[in-house]
């Protein structure tokens, strides 16, 4: 009877290479060398087929690869390395909640109790695979009823490979030896005595390899037997959302840039799709290009500190939590054309911050509402023809002095909660009570309203018997025909901005030179400046 | 050929008659109306059309400011999401809030010239999905409204038609024309003040008892499509009578005597209030 249990190793072959070909994906078609190392002593750690054909080894120095024209070379880099570690990680988790996090290029997962959802085991490693090809990078998978046999035949074996249980050992036997990560006295010893394949390793008697070499034989003795089991030690699902990008020359126009941030987008896009999360925020970090005019500055202070380099920062909210990495990408864009970073870009770092998908449910009463997504971005474009703060929702102040309000983000979300909440208030009335607001409601009588100078617009108004009787102000002016006023207002006495008002509403005849022959005005006079103003004119 | 093409007429209509009327006749579909939030203007116009565009336009203090006012609140009361678009940043969010706008269902843009608020305007219909997008052009400068080309308009109509917006244009002249379905003209009466003149005791035409009520509107259509086409509609005829009014008069009632809260709106203070009737019990006896 097969096993319950059932586990998969993920990994990931050339793992450097593979970690740079994830964001340069033009790079894997064509010669690539990896170097690392302290300078000027770099050498290759890691190279692609095509270049191993045109005769580039490993430990190469840089001078020497430099000699092969075709052979692109690219120095390592760790950030780009944990972000595809990262994304590994969650290419594992998208399947199982269940994941060991073994070594930077090998993850090890428990797929037991998954084949009534993904299939059956050749099924899960091919959807593994195919989610891992998404993320730009090639694995192996192995799945084995040993978490340790699937472990070290991932790495031996390309491809899915499944392992039938209770044939583990036979898996196992042709691999050698250094396969199993002895130690290096411990593979000095094997060495001596010949054992170079896990079959040779499995042959040895257990008692005897225990008093030559220890513990750690016999760890090694069960492993290439195909029997050493253990527990996998889980990892904690990460939170963190974050891809970097370097670049070896600066970049400083925007269509450049914006090739890169697609890219970065679509991976954070795609590693929160398989985690069932969608984007609540982006936080891009750029690292800019440092100032030519320090280089000269040989003064002993700049010498002795190394200057932080200068960054510039951009980020966007969402009100509602998305996926869809073109309008992300739109939006970015909008944004650093409106505030762009004023110096070429060396490093784009990208945070995103999850949040679950919004789930929306239409309803036959509530009238229908812009898309949240094509509202934002028909907002941010509107943002960036009259300028930020000038479009949104205006919200009132709790304060008498006029025109105090502020502008607030205009949210559908809100719509949405407001729309819901007055269908639920009309449900709850009863006939009764509907009946009879009907009967005391009567047409209601439509309001003037008052069409706003910002600025108020200085006015000169010349007063009789404290009454005005003469007003100019823009060009024009006239008679006072109607006055109502004053009416006193005052506040914030107690900040450092009070104010003391007089309003005025006028009815004005203006003389013939003047565009307009009549109007009503709401006039204020402002007492702490002792000036006229026009604050708006009804209409 | 055409004697029998005739006859084939003929034929169908005596066929169809009691049933269908001028069944060779086409009968475009209706637009959709929607409230203005006046009623003596649904009257008159039927409301506002949607997926058309309707031009309102007329003097400063013509009323025009406060059509626009109603058309928010009644479509905003009906949790529609509706998009104002201000050219010269004159909008009042808390006369409005007075009004009955509900200004969270409300995408105000403001804009500094004309340039940006058409540009917007595009930009808001392109997206699509509001109820209501007004463009207030009346504070704009009127010699640089005349100077946008016809086809503007025409493309503005192009891009609501077929859709539940409705694209409300204010301005000092007719500057659509055509292009719009409804074009209404409105024009101020006589203002009413609550003492009139003669009743003030020391002849002076001011005294801190008089406010300002406010004023009679007439409202006028200069173009309706809708009116235009002499076409009958089966239980309806009476939306089309040719004979039905162009014109309209309607009140409008200053805020000061309407009660709401305190935050942000111009009505009296309590202060103000007891003084005005001290005033009016001094001045009157």
């Amino acid at each position: 009877m097969p096993s319950a249990v059932s586990f998969g190793a993920i990994y990931v072959p050339n793992f450097i290479l593979q970690a740079i070909g994830r964001s340069e994906p033009e790079l894997r078609t064509r010669p690539l060398a990896i170097i690392d190392g302290p300078p000027p002593t770099y050498q290759v750690v890691a190279l692609n087929r095509l270049a191993q054909i045109l005769g580039v080894m490993h430990g190469m120095t840089k001078a020497a690869v430099g000699q092969f024209a075709q052979v692109t070379i690219r120095p390592r880099c760790r950030v780009r390395e944990e972000a595809a570690h990262s994304a590994l990680l969650d290419v594992a988790w998208s399947i199982t909640p269940r994941v060991e996090d073994a070594a930077p290029d090998t993850l090890l997962i428990d797929i037991s109790g998954l084949t009534s959802l993904l299939g059956d085991q050749e099924a899960i490693a091919r959807q593994i695979a195919s989610r891992a090809s998404t993320f730009g990078m090639n694995v192996h998978v192995a799945i084995s009823a040993n978490v340790e046999t699937a472990r070290i035949v991932s790495r031996a074996l390309p491809g899915p490979t499944i392992v039938p249980e209770g044939e583990e050992r036979r898996f196992l036997e042709t691999l050698r030896v250094s396969m199993l990560s002895p130690s290096l006295e411990l593979s000095e010893v094997f060495e001596r005595w010949g054992v170079t394949t896990c079959k040779a390793l499995a042959s040895l008697p257990v008692l005897s390899l225990s008093e030559c070499v220890g513990q750690e034989g016999v760890r090694l003795h069960e492993i290439a037997s195909g029997k050493g089991m253990r527990p996998l030690l889980l990892a904690e699902p990460a939170q963190h959302f974050e891809e970097w990008f370097e670049l070896d020359e600066a970049v400083d126009d925007l269509e450049s840039l914006s090739f890169l941030l697609g890219r970065l987008l679509g991976q954070l896009s795609a590693r929160l799709s398989a985690r069932a999360l969608s984007i609540a925020a982006i936080q891009v970090n750029f690292e800019l290009q440092p100032a030519f005019d320090n280089a000269f500055d040989t003064s002993r202070d700049l010498l002795r500190v190394r200057p932080s380099p200068r960054t510039f920062s951009c980020s966007l909210e969402l009100p509602v939590p998305t996926r869809d990495a073109k309008l992300l990408l739109k939006l970015l864009r909008l944004r650093l054309q409106s505030r762009p970073p004023g110096a070429p870009i060396q490093k784009i770092q990208m945070t995103a911050q999850p949040s679950l998908s919004r789930v929306t449910q239409g309803s036959l009463f509530i009238p229908t509402a812009p898309d949240p997504d094509k509202l934002e971005l028909t907002i941010a474009r509107i943002a960036s023809v009259v300028g930020e703060g000038n479009v949104g929702s205006p919200k009132l102040l709790d304060s008498h002095r006029p025109d105090a309000f502020h502008m607030d983000n205009f949210s559908i979300a809100a719509v949405d909660r407001s729309a819901s909440g007055s269908t639920t208030k009309c449900s709850t009335k009863t006939s009764a009570q509907n009946s009879s607001e009907k009967n005391l409601q009567k047409e209601p009588v439509p309001q003037i309203a008052l069409h706003v100078f910002r600025p108020p617009v200085p006015a000169r108004v010349r007063m009789e018997r404290n009454n005005p009787v003469f007003a100019s102000f823009q060009g024009c002016c006239g008679k006072v025909i109607h006055a109502s006023g004053p009416w006193r207002t005052s506040g914030h006495w107690w900040e450092e901005r009070p104010w003391q008002e007089d309003a005025w509403d006028l009815e004005i005849q203006f003389s013939a030179e003047s565009s307009t022959t009549h109007g009503f005005y709401r006039f204020s006079y402002d007492r702490l400046l002792n000036k006229w103003f026009v604050r708006g004119v009804y209409d | 050929m055409l004697s029998r093409s005739n006859a084939l007429r003929l034929h169908v209509e005596s066929a169809l008659a009691g049933r269908v009327s001028s069944p060779f006749r086409f009968q475009e579909p209706q637009p959709i109306t929607a409230s203005a939030g006046i009623a003596a203007v649904d009257q008159l116009a039927g409301g506002l059309p949607r997926g058309c565009l309707t031009e309102v336009f007329g003097e400063l203090s013509s009323g025009m400011t406060s059509l626009l006012q109603s058309a928010l609140a009644a479509r905003t009361a009906n949790a529609e999401v509706c998009a104002l678009v201000d050219a010269q940043d004159s909008f009042d969010p808390g006369w409005a809030q007075s009004a009955g706008v509900s200004l969270h269902q409300l995408l105000w843009v403001r804009c500094r010239n004309l340039d940006q608020a058409l540009r917007s305007v595009d930009l808001l219909l392109h997206g699509g999905g509001f109820s209501l997008v007004a463009v207030d052009l009346s504070a704009a400068p009127a010699r640089l409204v005349r100077q946008v080309p016809l086809s503007f308009w025409f493309r503005l109509r192009r891009t609501v038609e077929n859709t539940s917006t409705i694209l409300l244009v204010l301005s000092r002249e007719s500057s659509a024309k055509t292009c719009a379905s409804l074009v209404l003209r409105m024009e101020r009466e006589a203002a009413r003040w609550s003492l009139q003149d003669g009743q003030y005791p020391s002849g002076d035409f001011h005294t801190p008892g008089s406010l300002l009520d406010g004023w009679t509107t007439t409202a006028e259509i200069i173009r309706s499509t809708a009116r235009r086409k002499n076409v009958f509609v089966i239980g309806s005829a009476k939306a089309f009578d040719s004979s039905a009014a162009e014109t309209v008069r309607f009140d409008l009632q200053s805020n000061h005597f309407l009660p709401g809260d305190s935050a942000g709106s111009n009505r009296l203070l309590p202060s103000q209030q007891d003084h005005l009737e001290n005033e009016r019990t001094q001045n009157f006896g």
